[in-house]
């Protein structure tokens, strides 16, 4: 793809006033039957304010009403929802097109074919290790069989091209041939996104997160493979040289957001903090109001300050990097990102006087109010720490 | 930088096609940051 | 689904239409067109082009719609826009 930066400013200008966003996370739950290490929601536990179901489709209207394109489903586990097909349905006869992320512990046979018979779904299937131990290290003893099962069932069901989404770690960087192998062998994509210090992140990133060699290796990986996904996760890395893939800028709150579990709208997944929380669907606006009004989202959409990267050729190619790697590192916004291709990142991280730590958030915790695995059929090791 | 320098060459030496360019813009719909 | 065969290119002496599959949400800027089988998303940078891409189902030839919405130094421009649109699948040929 020939080299779009001096389109750049264009986009910056879609950015800064959409009517609605292009596509967004929507979070069905927090319930989760696992207890990934680096999970991004601090998901486990299903929270008592959740959105009935009726609020859940009253969602769906105002989105196919602001005609948003697609919604990313994630949580938690979606299907861990007892409306969840009911409400997949209704957003697809509305033409509301939905891309759902599951761990794949309940994809059933049954499911799969009752998905396949369905337009305008995409299946996103989570998986951490292309072999067993490094992915159960991270999701749990289990996990890599149950996600290997969904798929195998999504193929036998003629469900077509599902996908298959990595967070690329320390640990799982040198899979990227034998994770693209996995795919196909499924026909199904691969898609590679960052490893972000969000939710449980917090804990496990400053150990897992790519060094900057790999990091150098993964962006040429990525230019060789212009048929992996990356969702324009990467785009830190576009300093390196040609841009990836996408749009190559952060659009949170600009062209997509996130709605969670109880409503809340958030600039985007990974920033579950109220420092990003742009207001609730349950609002007298609904959504929509939220989106085009609220003071969060309306400061997100005018110019950035380069600040300490001002003086720094690639801020253009890179923008600083992306808010919740240096939110959740305790970095400053307007500076370097944490895994800043130049190394700027490293020299503010090594300045920091406290390490952040992560909150509780929906994490299954025991009675002193600790995050602990989850206690069930599937036997998970205890989430292993920095 | 190197990348910069090619860049503005390609501005230079294509500017009609640039404008072709950006009457008409494509990405993936995974083409954008901040979803799962 | 994405056609099985590559879509014809563009001929400015056929009769063009909006792909059904194609949803375009108009912006200050212009439009987002977004194909709900192939997943690719479009942004159509200017009005003038949005107004073309709509009305070209109401002229037998997309000549005759370039002719009546685009100013003639820039017609090579438009035809090009629209011969992207064509391989992109966002316009069908009637």
């Amino acid at each position: 793809m020939r080299s779009e930066t001096h389109a750049r400013p264009l986009k910056e200008r879609f950015a800064r006033g959409l009517g609605a966003p292009i596509c967004l996370t929507w979070e069905l739950t927090y319930a989760c039957n696992l207890a990934c290490v680096h999970c991004l929601s601090s998901s486990g536990r299903r929270d008592p304010e959740e959105l009935t179901p009726d609020e859940a489709r009253r969602v769906v209207d105002e989105l196919a009403a602001m005609q948003v394109f697609y919604v990313n489903i994630g949580g938690g586990e979606p299907m861990l929802r007892p409306d969840f097909f009911d409400l997949v349905g209704y957003a697809v006869d509305q033409r509301v097109g939905v891309k759902f992320s599951t761990n794949g512990t309940r994809l059933t046979a049954e499911r799969a074919r009752r998905l396949a018979a369905m337009d305008y779904v995409d299946v996103q299937v989570s998986l951490d290790g292309a072999i067993h131990t490094t992915n159960d290290a991270l999701r749990g003893e289990g996990s890599y069989a149950a996600a290997r099962s969904a798929m195998d069932n999504l193929a036998a069901a003629g469900f077509g091209p599902f996908k298959i989404s990595v967070v690329v770690t320390r640990d799982n960087v040198m899979q990227l041939d034998a994770f693209s192998d996995i795919a196909d062998g499924y026909g199904a994509q691969l898609r590679l996104t960052r490893f972000r210090p969000s939710g449980r992140g917090v804990d496990s990133w400053d150990a897992l997160h790519p060094t900057a060699e790999q990091q150098r290796m993964l962006y040429h990986w990525l230019r060789d493979r212009p048929d992996v996904l990356t969702g324009d996760s990467f785009f830190h890395l576009s300093a390196l040289g040609e841009p990836l893939d996408g749009l190559n800028l952060c659009g949170a709150g600009r062209v997509v957001c996130l709605i969670d579990p109880v409503g809340d709208v958030y600039a985007c997944p990974f920033v579950i903090d109220r420092q990003f929380l742009a207001g609730n669907v349950r609002e007298p606006g609904g959504f929509s109001t939220v989106w085009r009004a609220s003071d969060l989202f309306v400061s997100l959409r005018e110019p950035q300050s380069a600040g300490a990267c001002a003086s720094c050729g690639s801020y253009d190619a890179c923008q600083g990097g992306c808010m919740a790697a240096k939110f959740f590192t305790g970095l400053p916004l307007d500076g370097p990102d944490p895994e800043c291709v130049f190394g700027h990142g490293e020299a503010a991280l090594a300045a920091r006087s406290t390490l952040p730590q992560s909150a509780v958030g929906h994490s299954r915790v025991d009675r002193s109010g600790v995050p602990v695995p989850v206690p069930m059929p599937v036997r998970l090791r205890a989430p292993a720490h920095a | 930088m190197l990348a910069e320098d090619q860049d503005g060459a390609d501005v230079e030496a294509q500017s009609e096609e640039d404008v072709d360019e950006l009457l008409v813009e494509e990405v993936s719909i995974d083409g954008m940051c901040g979803v799962y | 689904m994405r056609a099985a065969a590559a879509p014809p290119a563009f001929e400015p002496d056929r009769g063009w239409r909006l792909n059904p599959q194609v949803a375009l949400r108009a912006e200050a800027f212009g439009a987002l067109a977004y194909h709900y089988g192939t997943r690719r998303l479009l942004f159509l940078n200017s009005r003038r082009l949005v107004d073309l891409v709509t009305s070209l189902h109401q002229f037998a030839r997309a000549a005759e719609a370039i002719d009546a919405l685009i100013p003639g130094d820039e017609r090579a421009h438009y035809e090009r826009a629209l011969a992207r649109l064509a391989a992109s699948e966002v316009i069908d040929a009637v």
